[in-house]
């Protein structure tokens, strides 16, 4: 036990103290909070640009649709010559000029409506000026049809449905997707601890051996003692790293936005810029206001306590996991070059835990691929974080269901580590060329 | 006799390829042990499994009369043929590190590393980064981490590699001291120069098998085969002496020096008994010198060897 406690100080320290680590945890906050004022920045200007298109407007069909909004304003050109107009568009700087010729009807019109820009015009301008067209299209059919521009403003109405859970609580749109936003989250985070640490303890691994070090502390130390106070040392100096960035960002995102003045809320648009771009794609629907206090309620109903329980108990379970995987291969080759033929494949069901996670839980949390993946050993560190958030119980992740993949990863935990600690064994006193699988499969009889 | 350690048919295989068959050792205490024999032998694995880093299949390990345990890696240092140290790690900070890991309590450790270094002349090294040491100074290093904690049994695999003839004198100086003191030692090597030095008992492995061990001074009686390398100043010519002791003895190699009256010659007898011969040759002259070719341990080595290559 002692021993095991100078390797995990060893390591610990040996990680701590390396240049690139130092440098890396205090650049990252810098970089990070960096990226974030950026993006907000960028956003902000962004925001304020806006594009004029002129309208010169010889029929009456389209009077009054052009309204402004936050990306488009229009000036109105009169008694021009579509020539002038288009010199004055350009000469003025416009974006673009869209020329309504008096027709007609009003199909005839819109028919020979063309918008000139400089070059071929962005599709958020063009869909924008297609949906006035239709609106108009279709009112100008339903007057034909005898309908006032009064029923039609009555028809266009949007329709929300309500909906509940059967004990009357009151569900609100996009609470799932933002759940497993949170959930998957704290998966993500494992994914990156595994990526990076078991890196960092593969490396750990293979300098051992290539500095020849490695026959000299076996003899004193079983390698099993030594794999896993590699273990331990390194995520614990991963763990002091990332206490440091959370730290030190906060911080200093807090400061940043002070002295830059930038509001919270312009970035509440991109919620999880600084974590994930994957999550981006997901886009999530935009709360209205007054559905606010509601959002609130449900995300203080979110069982946090559990969450961060079940964080730590995947996170271990999972970490341990991959990290003997990651110091099995380091035992198993000789440089990192020789790596990436066995990284893949334990880089795999992470990538797909993420991916299949996202897809599949975000549409329903508890369909059959989402449980399936969610008791997968390899997966389910990921997956099962991004579906608690719900809870457990009825309306949430069954307790058996929780249970298990718990269990399924205890006694995936027992065997990988057993099987890695063979090859570990075995790899670190093996020297000269790559091994193949049925070499490395060779070495767990030994 | 005490011994330190006894090995009883100690077995082991990598798959389908035995590295020991049926290994016997027995390695009296206070001794230095020579265990030779060519790469690929098995000496390796054998090491390993008193070190416990590898483990037999059949057979097992006593240690001072006991079987081997994990609490006896304290009383065993080793030094093995793949060495080095952290590069990028302080040579202090290491060396208390590696002393701790056998069983040495920190103020213990640092009082004996002082020691040791001044012993060897290593000096104010102690913050240095073993990067930034010459090979023979990390050597060094290895060397006093490998007896720091004053093991009951040493074992030395190639220790002199690495050093220039004045450092391996040193080291080969200290290795005796430690002898002195009450240590055993296991020295594998293929310097037989060394073995020829250091080792009162040796033990040849090839192929996995042990083909000859022993106190090396028995081993080199059995090996004598009545060889002598023979000195004559001939009374008469020279060429007629030869001929004459041919038709008597064996000679492998012969020289006349013509001008001195002088024959150098290898005699091979058919026993130990010489008095016939020293009688023949007396009468043709008188003897400078008369001396039996005793077998180096790199004669025996690669005798032993090449007739049991398969």
């Amino acid at each position: 036990m002692n021993k095991l406690k100078l390797i995990i100080r060893r390591e610990y320290l040996a990680k701590v103290r390396n240049k690139s680590f130092v440098i890396m945890t205090f650049l990252s906050p810098i970089l990070m909070v960096g990226m974030i004022v950026l993006i907000a920045f960028l956003t902000k200007v962004n925001d304020s640009e806006k594009r004029i298109i002129t309208v010169l407007n010889e029929s009456d069909y389209f009077s009054n649709s052009f309204n402004p909004t936050e990306s488009i304003s229009y000036i109105d050109f009169r008694d021009l010559t579509l020539e002038q107009a288009k010199d004055s568009t350009v000469s003025m700087g416009n974006y673009g000029l869209l020329y309504i010729p008096m027709e007609k009807s009003l199909e005839a019109t819109a028919n020979s409506t063309f918008l000139y820009t400089k070059e071929s015009p962005v599709s958020t301008i063009l869909e924008r000026l297609e949906t006035i067209f239709q609106n108009r299209l279709r009112q100008g059919r339903l007057q034909e049809l005898g309908v006032s521009a009064k029923d039609f403003a009555d028809i266009d109405e949007e329709f929300e449905i309500n909906t509940s859970t059967f004990d009357g609580q009151q569900n609100i749109k996009g609470i799932n997707e933002i759940k497993a936003v949170i959930g998957g989250g704290f998966g993500y985070l494992i994914m990156m601890f595994i990526i990076i640490y078991g890196g960092f303890v593969m490396r750990s691994v293979i300098e051992e051996k290539t500095s020849r070090i490695i026959e000299v502390i076996i003899s004193s130390v079983k390698p099993f003692q030594l794999m896993l106070g590699k273990i331990i040392g390194t995520s614990l100096a991963g763990i002091t790293q990332f206490a440091i960035w959370i730290f030190s960002a906060s911080l200093l995102l807090f400061v940043a936005m002070l002295l830059l003045d930038i509001d919270l809320n312009t970035l509440s648009a991109n919620p999880m810029m600084e974590q994930n771009t994957m999550v981006n794609m997901a886009a999530l629907p935009e709360p209205a206001d007054n559905d606010m206090q509601q959002y609130a309620e449900e995300l203080f109903k979110i069982p946090w306590a559990l969450l961060l329980g079940s964080f730590i108990i995947y996170f271990i379970l999972g970490y341990l996991i991959y990290s003997s995987i990651y110091a099995a291969i380091g035992a198993a080759v000789d440089n990192e070059t020789d790596t990436q033929q066995f990284i893949f494949p334990i880089i795999l069901p992470l990538m797909l835990a993420i991916y299949v996670g996202f897809f599949s839980v975000f549409s329903n949390p508890h369909g059959p691929i989402a449980v399936g993946f969610s008791l997968f050993p390899l997966t389910s560190p990921i997956v099962m974080l991004m579906r608690l958030p719900g809870g457990i119980g009825e309306s949430g992740v069954p307790l058996w269901q929780f249970l298990t993949s718990i269990l399924f990863l205890i006694v995936t935990f027992l065997g990988i580590v057993w099987l890695a600690a063979k090859i570990y064994r075995v790899g670190i006193l093996m020297y000269g060329k790559k091994p193949t699988y049925r070499e490395l499969f060779k070495w767990l009889k030994y | 006799m005490n011994h330190i350690l006894v090995a009883e048919n100690v077995s082991k295989k990598f798959g389908e390829h035995a590295a020991l068959s049926n290994i016997s050792l027995e390695i009296p205490e206070n001794c230095i042990y020579g265990l030779l024999g060519p790469n690929g032998a098995g000496k390796t694995t054998l090491i390993r499994i008193i070190n416990q880093i590898t483990y037999p299949d059949t057979g097992g390990v006593m240690f001072d009369g006991q079987p081997l345990a994990p609490e006896h890696i304290a009383t065993i240092g080793y030094l093995p043929e793949e060495r080095g140290l952290y590069k990028s790690m302080k040579v202090g900070e290491q060396a208390l590190y590696l002393a701790q890991l056998k069983g040495l309590s920190k103020a213990e450790a640092k009082k004996r590393l002082k020691y040791w270094f001044e012993r060897l002349e290593i000096g104010d090294w102690w913050n240095k980064k073993i990067q930034e040491l010459s090979k023979g100074m990390a050597q060094k290093i290895q060397f006093i981490v490998t007896v720091l904690h004053e093991p009951k049994l040493l074992i030395f695999d190639e220790p002199f590699s690495g050093f220039d003839p004045i450092n391996a004198n040193k080291i080969k100086d200290e290795i005796l001291e430690l002898k002195k003191n009450g240590t055993s030692i296991i020295f594998s090597t293929h310097r037989m120069e060394s073995v020829e030095e250091l080792c009162e008992y040796i033990a040849l492995l090839h192929q996995s098998e042990k083909i000859l061990d022993g106190k090396l001074s028995d081993i080199k009686k059995a090996y004598k085969n009545n060889v002598f390398r023979v000195g004559l100043n001939v009374n008469k010519d020279g060429e007629q002496v030869l001929a004459q002791i041919k038709s008597q003895f064996d000679i492998s190699t012969h020289q006349y020096y013509k001008d001195e009256n002088q024959l150098d010659f290898s005699l091979k007898l058919p026993s130990p008994d010489t008095a016939i011969a020293l009688n023949m040759l007396t009468k043709n002259g008188t003897i400078n010198h008369f001396e039996e070719v005793i077998p180096s341990a790199n004669d025996i080595f690669i005798q032993t060897v090449n007739s049991k290559t398969k």
